[in-house]
Order: C-alpha cells, then structure tokens, then sequence
C-alpha cells in the first residue's frame, strides 16, 4: 500500500489542480493494473462496505494504545477523524507491511466472513505493521469513509493523460454499476464492453448558477429557456428492451420509480432522455419533501406509491436509435425529442418540460419571478447552437435561481464540525421569537467565510452557558440572516416549519437579537410560499 | 497557608507577595519567558532568566526588569525561588518556589526534547507541580527534531530546485529561530519577515549564533534570492507580504499540524509538526520525574488531561486562566 500512501500524500499536500492531475497521471501509468483499478473506484465514491462497526475499532484501539476508552472518546473530536484518531494513537509500528492496495482490499472483504476474534488478530496486525499515513488510510478503508479531495472530473483528466484515451469516452466507461470485484482494469478502461454499455448512461452536463444578469448574454434569440425543476435529476435510458434510470450521483434508482417502466412501453430501444424527477399531482410538482420519501424509504408501499406519484420532466434527448446525439446542437435535439414526444399518450409519466418563449431579457426576467407560482425555483438558459458537454462548465448553460427566502435568525446553539472543520464551531441551530421566548427552527452549517468561522469559534468558547455532549448552548446575542430555497409544514420539528437547504447568508452584526424575526413571520413565508 | 494560591490575576505566592505571568497588573511578576500571553505590560517590578529579559525588554519597552540566573536562589519574602530550564524557547524557565521546606514548581511552557538552542529541560523535584499540557491528549506524539528537520530540508531543496520560494510560517519568537538553527542553511539563502528579523536581532546581540538571514523589506530585490526559504509568521503567509513572492511553496511549522484537518483548513502546501511545547509522552513523563503528589493543569486540554492524571492516581486539579482552556485556535498563531 506504500505506492497508494505516497498518491494520498501527494494529493493532500496540494490544492493545486495540475499537480493533483501530474501525480494520479503517474499512478495511473506505473501502479500495478489491481491497484489502479481499486484507485478508481475509490475515487469515484465505491467505496467497500464497513467491515468492522466503529464501536469495536474504538475498543480495540483504545486498547491496544494502551488508553481508558473514555480518554480515546475525548480525542475523537478534537481529530474529527475516527481513522486518523486510531492512527495517531496506536504506538509506532513494530514492523512494515507490503500488501499492495489491491491486497489491502481482498483482506478486508475477508473480515465481513470472520468470526469477530480472528477479525480482531487480523486488524490489530495490519495496524502493528502499518505506520503513519498507510494506518490511516487502512482505517479509512476498513471504515467504509475513504474521501479525498479528487473530484470524478479531475481523476478522468488524469485517466485520460495516462493512458491516451479521451476524456469524454472515459467518463462514459467510468459511469454505472462495476466495482473492481466485477471487472478488471482492461475490460473497464480498455476494451469495448458491450454488455455494460447496454445499461451505462452519460455524463450529465451541470449548469453554474449566472452571475448578475443575462444581459451579457447577448442575444435572446440564441437562447432557450425553461423551467429549473426542484426535482431529482436523472437519465431514462431505454436500450435493448429493458430500462435504466440514473442520478446525477450516478446511483441507479430504476426500482425507486417504477411508474417509468411504462418508458418501455412508449418510447423506442436506443433513447436516452435528460430530466427532472418529480413528485406530481394536480398538474403541479410536490414538494420535494414527498419525492425524498420516495429514495429514502427501505420499501415502496402501494400507499407512497399514490401519495407521491412521479413524472419525468424531460429537458433533452441524447440518444435516439441508438445514435449520440450529444455532439449535435440543442435546437435539433429538443425538435427531435418533440417529436418523439408527440407520440406519447396522455397517461405516460414522460412530459416535456416546456420552453419559455421570451422576446427580450426583461420578458425572461417576469417570466422568472413567477417560477415559484408554477412549482419551479428559477429559470435554466441553454444555448441553441450548443452540443450536450460533460460535467459543470461555463458558457453554454446557466440556472437563473430565483432569490432565496431569508429571515434573521439568532444563534442559540454550537457545535464543532467534522473532518476539516472539527476544530471549528460550524454547525448551529437558530430560533425566531415566539413572544419573549426563542424557538428553534433550523440548523445551518455553512455560508461563512474560515475566518468568520474562526471568530464566531473563538466567541462560542468565551459565550458557552451550558454544555449538551459535543453541543453548546451559547448566548442568544448573534443574528444570521439565514437563506432558503422552500419552506414546508413539519410536525417533526418544534417549530412546525422545515427548511429546504437552510444556510447562512449574512453575519448581521448591525441587528440586536430582539429584531431578529418571529415565529409569526415563519408561518406567513409558509402561507405564501409553502 | 498553601504555597501558591490561583486568583483573578493569577497564579500567586502569598508568603513572597508576588505572582507569576500575572496576566492583570501586580506589584511584582516573576516571569517564565517572553511570550505575549505570559510576559504582559503593566507590572511595577518584573524578574525573568538573564537570556529571556532581552526579548521581554524588547517587547515591553522601559519596564523595572530585574534578571537571575539558572539555579541561582534568591529569596523573595519569606519563599525562596529559583528559575530552571524549560526547554521552549531560549530563556525559558520553569519557576521553583520553596516556602518552609515546601516545594512547589510552576512550569510555564515547556518540551522535554532538547532543540539545539533553548537551554535543554531539566527536571525539578517538587511536592506540587503547576504543568501546562496545551498538547495534553494521547494523539500528540512528536517525531524527533531531527526527522522533522530532514523533511523541511527535503521540501526546501525540491522547492528550490523548481526555482520556487519557500514560505515557512513560525512563531517569531522561538520557532523561528529553532529551524534557523536546525534547517541545512548550504540549500540556499534565508529571508526574513521583519517581526521574525526583529527577534533574531535582539537574540545575536545577546550572543545566541544564528545563521546570516536577509530581511525583506520592500526594496529587497527577492529575484536575487530565488530558491530562498522565507521565515514569516503564520498570520502573514495569506497576506500581502507573501504574495511578493509569487507561487510559493507554503509551510507551518506547528504542533497543530499533527491533526490533518487543522493542517487542511490552514491552507498551506505543508504543515510540518514541530512544537516547542511537549507532547504526550513527555507531559507525562515531566510529571512523573517531578515526583509531585499534587498535580495542577493549565492551558490546554485541562479536562481531560486532569482526568487522565487522576486516573493514574495523581491529586491533579485545574487552574483556570483568563482564557478557557482549549488553545487550538488562539495558540495556532501564538507560541
Ligand atoms: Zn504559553
Ligand atoms: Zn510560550
């Protein structure tokens, strides 16, 4: 695992993107072919699953270093990291493993079959015979946890520099259901695999939110228009008889909706479609909180099924008969996906998501503000001449989000954050007034700056009234505006309310905790826009 | 009457009537060493190590400061007190008071691993101890000196050999002058930062050898130095002192970077983990060479590390000081 450790190091010691870029390219080429594969995949978020609960890690270190399990348990947050927080407690190493990464893997697939004493000799071995940075990565290997700041994009450049493939085809290679117990570094980055590609989607293309206005734009009339849906992102993928539906995570969710089966009935073999999963009724989405029922619940019951019932909001059209149409201008892709459209019945659960017709900006702009009234949170501009590009990139599309809903809010609770931010106080729960009482309704945990984190830190220390655990009640003295996107009734929460990504806009040093808003102001944003 | 005694001002020796690293204005402070958060202004009369009195004189101007040496005795009121290597930064004392027989020694700021220029630690035999453990957790465990030189070296030649600078972020008054002393100065030439050239001087005009460094100020010609490793606090590596030298390799040079997170969210290329203050190990072995019964904690992870010494049947107990205890944050920048 030496020549893994080393690629970890390099890849932590730097922020910058080329040098990230030189040493994966490097590993790529000289790592043995096993390895390489397992480095993909890690990087590319499959991880192995947990093969030990973290309960007994902490036991078996704590005692192997020698430490009352309570002294442990103090270290943990003060790391952040639970494999970093083993490593640096185990004593030095009494001797130097060499199993390859590949090695590393196979051995701890094996623990999931020990019984739990041969499961606790062989870990307590590799930690004896590991040091340093291999010990860590071993813990967060054995831990299920393995990130590292490397995004799916950055490690394709890398991919692509070493072995003279093009990025666009390795992306695609790289997408849907393998791990490196199913393939091998040649069948999935060489060789043309036909089986897989039957089910493999392509890389979504992501828009970056516009800066100002679209005036700089230019002209309208290159321009089209839509909705941005609050919905799940994903591709329908009909080939070969069967179906696929993929998230933007590159989770396969066919089985969460199995409303879209009925795709295979209407739509040809070979058509790939892009678009929004959302919760519908009434002719207008739900709100997002029913459509999450639908991923997060273990079973889907008859009665989810009707209360949550799905639609397929389609933008774009990527493949049909068999044929990539990516390279091909939006303008002829939407006409084609029209087309093919046009033929469905009125009971498929595929719909357009209509173009908004706009002569000037300005129209674009109204047509905007009212998004909220039809259930969507902005507008999306995609250039008509522009071909289907993988991954976030700037140019050719643009999500025009609506304002987020604010409200002052104070903080009355801290609590450290995790990982990078485990020295920081980061995650807080603010309240509103509720005549002279303060009721807390959400959490937010970011949208400030490292050195306001820093500060409001150093405050919680000197402001703490009581301690719950790792959180900290502090004085209501500090008022946040707290941005949203939605706002939705929940009888889970003390307030009633529930907030759709809740973060900190704004540090409001200018307002006194009693002109923070009330419980009242809450309810009337839920009334309007709930 | 106990022979120390913790007030609001801070720690206090009754039968001498004085204090030590008060941090509110006495009559009298016995002072540990030069750090800003135990050498404050403001006292009538000061007493430090002959070798710390320059830099305190240097930071605290026109004071009434009056020097001792090592082991030297001399007898305030009715408590007799002595200073005694602590091994944190040249000069650095721990503070020996003895009051009918009665021995009680305060540490200050300490590390048990001799650095090649503070005065090495030496252990004092004592009835009570008063030990900082700002690094008291069991993840602190510190490579030798030597280990962590060899990587700074390692990393300031590859740099060089790019032809980039290498900006190493330390404490001024200390730190620095560890890796200038330590660091393989045949590499290439070293510039300073003027807070950091500022300590260096007063430390050679009181015979400390140092190697030759550059200031830079804002005539320095920084393309004659290329390949140079830059000495700076950790404050100014974001600002704009650092940007004057382009795409520079950055480094801290700190205890805090043991913990990858804090090494991460400093954003520096690399954090090298070199403290002056002790880690695990050598807290618990300072205690235990001391053969105190009573153990008093301060600055740093106190709860805990009180907890661990009761654990092992240690009297241990918490000082409280004008800060809370946890020091991550405030110590990253300070000594
Ligand atoms: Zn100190
Ligand atoms: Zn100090």
């Amino acid at each position: 695992m030496k020549r893994f450790a080393a690629l970890f190091t390099a890849l932590d010691r730097t922020t910058r993107t080329n040098a990230k870029i030189a040493a994966l390219a490097a590993y790529f080429t000289d790592a043995p072919e096993p390895d390489r594969l397992w480095t993909v995949a890690l990087l590319s978020g499959r991880r192995p699953r947990r093969a030990v609960t973290t309960t007994r890690l902490r036991e078996w270190a704590a005692e192997r270093a020698g430490l009352p399990l309570w002294l442990f348990e103090e270290c943990y947050p003060v790391v952040g990291d639970l494999a970093e927080t083993i490593a640096l407690v185990l004593p030095q190493a009494t001797g130097t493993g060499t199993a390859s990464l590949s090695e590393r893997m196979a051995e701890i697939a094996a623990l999931a079959q020990m019984d739990e004493p041969a499961r606790k000799a062989r870990i307590l071995a590799a930690w004896d015979s590991l040091d340093g940075t291999e010990r860590f990565l071993f813990n967060k290997l054995i831990t299920g946890g393995f990130r590292v700041g490397v995004s799916q994009t950055l490690m394709t450049r890398a991919l692509a520099r070493a072995t003279g493939i093009a990025e666009a085809d390795l992306a695609h290679r790289l997408m849907g259901d393998w791990t490196p117990a199913t393939t091998t570094w040649a069948a999935l980055i060489e060789a043309p695999d036909p089986a897989a590609a039957l089910s493999r989607p392509y890389p979504f293309y992501l828009a970056y939110q516009i800066e100002g206005d679209p005036q700089a734009l230019g002209d309208p009339a290159d321009w089209c228009a839509e909705y941005k849906w609050d919905g799940i992102r994903g591709q329908l993928i009909v080939r070969g008889g069967t179906h696929f539906l993929w998230s933007r995570g590159e989770e396969l969710m066919t089985d969460r909706f199995p409303e879209l089966a009925q795709a295979r009935d209407f739509l040809p073999p070979g058509t790939v479609i892009d678009g929004e999963i959302l919760g519908w009724a009434d002719d207008r989405p739900l709100p997002f909180a029913a459509l999450q029922k639908r991923i997060t619940r273990k079973s889907l019951s008859k009665r989810l099924l009707a209360e949550a019932p799905v639609m397929l909001k389609a933008y774009d059209l990527l493949e049909e008969g068999g044929t990539d149409l990516r390279p091909r201008p939006l303008a002829q892709r939407r006409a084609r996906l029209e087309a093919l459209f046009a033929r469905l019945p009125d009971r498929s659960p595929l719909r357009l998501s209509p173009l908004l017709p706009f002569a000037d900006w300005a129209a674009l702009a109204e047509t905007r503000a009212a998004a909220r009234a039809a259930g969507a949170e902005g507008v999306m501009l995609k250039r008509a001449a522009a071909p289907y590009l993988a991954g976030r990139k700037k140019g050719d599309w643009w999500k025009w989000k609506l304002d987020p809903l604010t409200v002052d809010a104070v903080m009355i609770y801290a609590q450290a954050g995790h990982g990078r931010r485990a020295t920081l106080y980061t995650d807080f729960t603010f309240a509103v007034w509720d005549g002279a009482d303060l009721v807390p309704f959400t959490k937010a945990y970011s949208g400030l700056t490292d050195a306001e984190f820093r500060e409001i830190t150093a405050w919680v220390r000197k402001n703490t009234l009581q301690r719950f655990g790792p959180v900290r009640q502090v004085r209501p003295e500090h008022v946040f505006e707290i941005a949203f996107e939605g706002i939705q009734q929940s009888p889970r929460h003390k307030s009633g309310i529930a907030l759709r990504f809740p973060r900190m806009a704004r540090w409001r040093r200018d307002k006194p905790p009693a002109e923070a808003n009330t419980l009242d102001d809450l309810r009337a944003l839920l009334a309007s826009h709930g | 009457m106990s022979v120390l005694t913790f007030t609001e001002r801070g720690i206090f020796c009754p039968a001498g009537n004085f204090f030590i690293d008060p941090w509110a204005p006495v009559d009298r402070a016995l002072i540990t060493h030069g750090h800003s958060d135990h050498a404050r202004p403001g006292h009538r009369r000061y007493l430090a190590t002959a070798p710390a009195a320059p830099v305190i004189r240097h930071r605290l101007g026109g004071i009434a400061l009056d020097t001792i040496g090592y082991g030297e005795r001399r007898r305030i009121g009715d408590s007799l007190v002595s200073f005694h290597p602590a091994g944190h930064v040249p000069g650095s004392a721990q503070i020996r008071i003895e009051v009918a027989g009665e021995v009680w020694v305060v540490s200050g700021d300490y590390k048990t691993e001799a650095d090649g220029l503070s005065e090495p630690f030496e252990p004092v035999r004592a009835h009570a101890f008063v030990s900082e453990c700002t690094f008291g957790l069991p993840v602190f465990n510190w490579a030798p000196q030597a280990q962590v030189l060899a990587e700074i070296d390692a990393w300031w030649a590859a740099n060089a050999a790019e032809g980039r600078f290498s900006l190493l972020g330390a404490y001024a008054l200390g730190k620095a002058q560890r890796l200038l002393a330590g660091v393989n100065t045949g590499i290439g030439p070293i510039l300073t930062h003027g807070a950091i050239e500022a300590t260096c001087a007063v430390m050679r005009a009181q015979g400390i050898a140092l190697p030759p460094t550059v200031p830079v100020t804002p005539e320095t010609d920084l393309k004659a130095h290329a390949g140079a490793l830059a000495l700076a606090p950790p404050s100014a590596l974001g600002g704009p002192w650092a940007r004057r030298f382009g795409t520079a390799a950055t480094g801290l040079a700190s205890g805090w970077m043991a913990l990858r997170g804090v090494r991460r969210r400093r954003g520096a290329d690399r954090g090298f983990v070199l403290s002056d203050h002790a880690d695990w190990a050598g807290l618990n072995e300072a205690i235990r060479e001391t053969g105190a019964e009573r153990v008093f904690v301060t600055h740093g992870y106190t709860t805990v590390f009180r907890r661990w010494l009761a654990d092992q049947g240690h009297d241990a107990e918490i000082v409280r000081t004008a800060f809370e205890g946890e020091t991550l944050d405030s110590a990253e920048d300070a000594p």
